[in-house]
């Protein structure tokens, strides 16, 4: 089978994100790139896919050309064939990009892709849309936020998470899935895997921008969350300070919180203290 | 007079949590001229998610300024439709005066809303936190990015908004309206084809495995700083101690060391316990969009600059590996203290 998964390049951000001087965007000069999550999972499952059933894994990126360092990361992983819907420097929202792919779908040949995988929100703008729009645009059924697929006989069944329950689906092929990372653990590319990725030949399309009714006005870092923690001490010596706090909280075995045999210097019991 | 509808969910036997607040955000968004129309999916049959009673919704539903309330029902919905359900939405948006379509952004109203934005070709706007009304066909947004770790200001021009509301970074909802009128309570049976109901979950009686994660009153994580698989067997013995349950980093998963289920993140459990005990774990804003609403954070990390620091109460500055068995020893010791305190 011949699935087509669609990935996107976000910022690789660490414990802060910092937002540009023009307030437009988040400051990537200091951070590497990545492929969202979710949609590393998703490549992960198709080439698993491929490797059982045959056929081959086209990955799909829209993003400015070093995209194309993401395409190829995902060729190492064992994609075969890599298309990149290159764009200027305006973000593409989800009308805009759902429309691209659909119409670069049509222009990639006469495969039908059975299999369409993305991921089910990009890290960034979290707009769990893309996949869905796609599958309105091309007729096709769309399962979202799975984490257990299997594809045989054209029909797949799927499962995912919801508020404690799972929820299975059945869906006949052709389809969309978007799935979630956890789905399985994406390997760890292979040095021939590596090296074809970097030879490889990327299929260059150049899609037309398109307004959607949602526009930026600027990015802000939220305010608040800019406070240090009370230092209780270092190492087991903080342990006693460490005690205090559990049995203020009131999360202690009940035993222990209730004993009333506090060493010397512990503070008393606060409002929180289990009874 | 505007109408704003808002997908409501039901979860057991009572309004959703995440819907009560979706419902306080449509309120707030139609104005005191407006009415608010909250709308719920009747299942068919006994497999599919429990219907909501329409008696119990119009007593609870006023109170958050709900006008209308509005039960969808449909011999063909057997359970949760994503496509149905976004199908009757737009049938009850064709039928005139609505100026919105709000829900809580779970997994089934970002779901359910994109589908509508695709049959009508309208743009959702994800992860509201605040929306004004400026012009006619034009709001004001903000809403979250990187799962609320960026706040994005945005304009949308349409000629009916659909949002969704980040549910958990809002206040909880509770009834503002005393003594408000009981909403009308009608129903709807929408005109579905094939294609609405070709995606339909049935409902597995297996239990998910990252509930208890996401409910527990403690939660004791662990990451990098753990230092491999090995290390995770004493955290398991303090989260049992202190009567709750491991979480973990995504590196931690990544690496193969932890299930995935065991994931706090933006790409994994969300949590909301009193206590988060976060050893070795750096606090990217990964992880952090995981823990936004624990009550509590207490950190256990060798760095004093880690960005977790910035975001927890208190800080032990140490390695995971000493500390953990240490603070293990000392609860078994005051458990044993009194103990004897007893005889």
């Amino acid at each position: 089978m011949d699935i087509l998964v669609c990935v996107k390049r976000v910022p690789m951000v660490g414990g802060k994100v910092v937002i540009t001087a023009d307030g437009q965007d988040v400051d990537t000069r200091m951070s590497g790139f990545t492929v969202s999550p979710h949609e590393e999972c998703a490549v992960e499952e198709a080439v698993r896919i491929t490797e059982r059933e045959g056929g081959t894994v086209t990955v799909l990126t829209l993003g400015p050309p070093e995209a194309t360092d993401q395409l190829r990361d995902m060729l190492a992983l064992g994609a075969h064939r890599g298309v990149l819907l290159e764009t200027d420097s305006r973000e593409w929202g989800p009308v805009a990009t759902s429309a691209a792919i659909v119409a670069a779908v049509g222009e990639l040949g006469p495969t039908p892709f059975p299999l369409i995988l993305v991921g089910n929100e990009a890290a960034d703008t979290g707009g769990y849309q893309v996949g869905i729009r796609l599958a309105h645009a091309l007729g096709r059924p769309c399962v979202t936020g799975i984490k257990r697929l299997e594809v045989a006989g054209g029909v797949l069944r799927a499962a995912r998470e919801y508020r404690g329950a799972q929820e299975m689906f059945e869906v006949a092929l052709p389809a969309v899935v978007s799935v979630k990372e956890g789905i399985n653990l994406p390997r760890y590319p292979s040095l021939p895997g590596r090296l074809r990725a970097k030879r490889a030949e990327i299929t260059v399309l150049r899609p037309q921008w398109q307004a959607d009714g949602l526009r930026k006005t600027g990015l802000r870092v939220p305010e608040g969350s800019a406070r240090r923690a009370q230092v209780l001490g270092h190492g087991a010596e903080a342990v006693p300070a460490l005690m205090d706090v559990l049995g203020d909280l009131g999360v202690l075995p009940s035993g222990a919180a209730s004993s009333g045999m506090a060493p010397s210097g512990a503070r008393s019991g606060g409002d929180g203290a289990a009874v | 007079m505007s109408a704003v509808l808002c997908l409501t969910e039901w979860d057991g036997a009572a309004v959703a949590d995440a819907s009560l607040q979706a419902l306080s955000f449509a309120a707030a968004l139609a104005g005191t001229d407006g009415g608010v129309t909250a709308v719920a999916f009747s299942a068919a049959s006994a497999a599919g998610p429990a219907a909501p009673d329409a008696e119990l919704l119009g007593d609870v539903l006023g109170g958050y300024g709900v006008t209308e309330v509005c039960i969808v029902r449909a011999d063909e919905l057997a359970g949760y439709a994503p496509a149905a359900w976004a199908r009757s939405l737009e049938q009850l948006v064709a039928a005139g005066g609505v100026t919105a379509v709000v829900a809580a952004a779970t997994d089934h109203g970002s779901e359910v809303l994109a589908h509508l934005g695709a049959m009508t070709g309208l743009p959702v706007a994800a992860n509201c936190v605040s929306a004004q009304p400026a012009e006619p066909g034009s709001w004001q947004l903000v809403r979250q990015r990187w799962a609320g770790s960026v706040l994005e200001d945005a304009v949308l021009a349409a000629p009916c908004a659909l949002l969704t509301v980040a549910a958990d970074a809002l206040a909880a909802a509770s009834p503002v309206h005393d003594g408000a009128p009981r909403p009308v309570v009608r129903s709807f049976t929408p005109a579905l084809t094939a294609a609405d109901l070709a995606v339909q979950a049935t409902e597995s009686a297996e239990q998910s495995s990252g509930a208890s994660l996401a409910t527990a009153r403690v939660v004791v994580g662990g990451g990098r700083g753990v230092g491999g698989p090995d290390g995770f067997a004493a955290l398991e013995e303090l989260a049992g101690l202190l009567g709750g349950v491991l979480g973990v980093s995504r590196v931690v998963t990544s690496q193969g060391w932890r299930p995935h289920r065991q994931q706090v993140g933006q790409t994994g459990t969300k949590i909301s316990p009193e206590l988060y005990l976060a050893c070795g774990i750096s606090g990217a804003i990964q992880h952090m969009a995981g823990c936004l609403s624990a009550r509590h954070i207490v950190a256990v990390n060798t760095d004093a600059d880690a960005p977790i620091i910035a975001h927890a109460e208190y800080a032990v500055i140490g390695d995971v590996n000493e500390v953990v068995p240490a603070l293990i020893a000392a609860i078994r010791a005051r458990g044993m203290l009194s103990e004897i305190s007893r005889i």
